[in-house]
């Protein structure tokens, strides 16, 4: 009986010892890759403008249809006005696009245009893409949206 | 020897037990409590039908639904496929109405909260959708002059004091419908614009009497629920609520290496969308291009919501607004099927094409290319072992 007990403590001993060893691997890894930009507020591709979105009723739910804001401004800080926008998108890891076709339907002043039909139907990267044609010429951005 | 070899046993079970990683990680238990049916929204008011809350057009709705009166051999009813005891489905690879259809009956739980209906969304509301089969020559075969006079001569009262008077139907042809065979049309073609309106009035209104009658269908807590329930509460499952280890580790697949909760996501288990999953057809049916084809399908329909017949405001219809019309994802993409209940419903997808859920998992984790189109799904070893715990797990869904 008393070896049982003997082996018992030295089990502990070892699974203390390898809980030690784990914790080191752990807290000295390399944590993971950074993730994608999910800035809100970005210079278009070719520097044009300064596009932002947000969900115009600030949150984003997913499974629902919903409407998001874009922003335009130039580099100068002047909004856009009368930019024709086209918006395309979906989930680059599984190789399919929006669930939906979103359109811009409204201009709302201030460059802020109102983009309708938002639907993120899974959890995961969502890329957004913005084609831009204004008096200033055609540009695009894309921002990655994470749920 | 057998001193170390007892040693070691000793060892690897104190490992286990005391530094053994806990079942679900934090973000395990934020996904298993999003799928719990607790999470699931109170059912919204459908603006488009404004009897769809209306008692007595339910109740209108459910006689219509059981009614083999509702056909033109008067064989067939709503619950000939989608029968009540069966999860209001049957059980067949294909429904059998008046003839054998090319799609499997889809059960009816939560059916009220789908935005588009059918396998390929070729409806948009589920007023619409009870429509279709109607005047399908393969499911009721009827057509809407025909069910017009027969609500005047069996329902007419009834109907008139929940929907208002019934139009003038003396005049109206016994078979007429724009969608019926020659005959119905040429008869449709010859009435007056005022006939052809009545008639299509009381049978918009047959098919919101119904959509009421199924808004009552909802889905049931199951074994699943009571034990994420208890995960996020943190209390002790008791009883059925305990899942056994191989249930768990299903689990942990299904939301994790398994990748399924990327379409089967929140208390339904689906994500509401289209896909290509590689499903291959079966012989012998008429070509199927799925979501492909039922866009047209969808945007023709006078009774989908930018029709005459919505009621409500167009706000409602921003489905069929933005809905996707070209993309090459659409061809052969058929609709997330909730998986609660699955376990106990074969035959599997759209045209009954899998026996068991084991084939299922073995389809998914083979990703065989499509016939046509690109499946979105990616090969995935699965064990023996994990292939039977995800099968286990599902049928926690139906318990």
């Amino acid at each position: 009986m008393a070896s049982l007990w003997r082996y018992l403590l030295a089990g502990l001993g070892l699974a203390a010892l390898l809980a030690g060893v784990l914790a080191i691997v752990y807290l000295t890894a390399p944590h993971s890759a950074p993730g994608p930009d999910i800035a809100r507020s970005k210079k278009t591709a070719n520097g044009l403008f300064v596009a932002g979105i947000q969900p115009e009723r600030g949150t984003v739910r997913q499974g629902e249809l919903h409407s998001w804001l874009l922003t335009l401004k130039t580099v100068a800080g002047a909004p856009v006005e009368g930019a024709a926008i086209s918006v395309s998108g979906g989930m680059p890891q599984h190789n399919h696009g929006l669930p939906t076709s979103p359109q811009a339907t409204d201009y709302l002043g201030e460059g802020r245009y109102r983009i309708e039909g938002l639907k993120f139907t899974m959890s995961g990267v969502w890329q957004l893409r913005f084609a831009i044609s204004a008096a200033a010429g055609s540009d695009s951005v894309v921002f990655n949206v994470v749920l | 020897m057998s001193r170390l070899l007892r040693f070691l046993a000793l060892a690897g079970i104190l490992l286990a037990a005391g530094c053994g990683k806990p079942d679900f990680s934090d973000a395990e238990k934020t996904t298993i409590a999003s799928l719990a049916l607790n999470t699931l929204p109170a059912l919204k008011p459908d603006t488009t039908n404004r009897f769809a809350d209306v008692p007595a057009a339910a109740a209108l709705g459910s006689t219509l639904f059981f009614d083999q009166g509702m056909s033109r051999d008067g064989n067939v009813s709503c619950s000939t496929c989608h029968k009540i005891d069966r999860q209001f489905q049957d059980d067949l690879p294909q429904a059998v109405g008046v003839g054998r259809t090319n799609r499997r009956t889809m059960p009816l739980a939560g059916v009220a909260r789908d935005p588009w209906y059918f396998w390929d969304g070729r409806r948009d509301s589920l007023w619409a959708q009870a429509l279709a089969p109607l005047e399908n020559p393969l499911e009721h075969a009827g057509n809407r002059a025909a069910f017009a006079h027969y609500i005047q001569k069996r329902f007419g009262e009834r109907y008139e004091r929940i929907f208002g008077p019934l139009p003038d139907l003396s005049t109206v042809p016994a078979n007429a419908s724009p969608l019926g065979n020659e005959a119905e049309q040429a008869a449709w073609k010859a009435m007056t614009p005022t006939q052809a309106g009545g008639v299509n009035r009381v049978f918009a209104n047959i098919g919101k009497a119904i959509a009421a009658f199924e808004r009552s269908i909802e889905p049931a807590q199951t074994r699943f629920d009571r034990f994420a329930i208890n995960l996020a509460s943190g209390a002790k499952p008791i009883g059925d609520a305990a899942f056994s280890p191989e249930e768990k580790l299903g689990l942990k697949l299904f939301i994790g290496k398994g990748n399924c909760v990327t379409c089967h996501n929140g208390p339904r288990f689906t994500d509401n969308g289209f896909h290509n999953t590689g499903v291959p057809p079966v012989k012998d049916l008429p070509l199927d291009r799925g979501r492909f084809d039922a866009v047209a399908q969808v945007q023709a329909d006078p009774f989908n919501c930018f029709g005459a017949f919505r009621d409500g405001d167009a706000s409602a219809c921003g489905e069929l607004r933005f809905m996707v019309k070209a993309a090459p994802e659409l061809m052969r993409a058929y609709k997330t099927p909730s998986l609660r209940g699955a376990a106990t419903r074969p035959p599997y997808m759209h045209a009954g094409q899998f026996s068991s859920l084991e084939e299922v998992v073995a389809h998914y984790a083979k990703a065989e290319a499509a016939v046509e189109g690109t499946s979105e799904v990616h090969p995935l070893q699965l064990s023996d072992r994990e292939r039977a715990a995800l099968v286990a797990f599902l049928k926690t869904l139906s318990e």
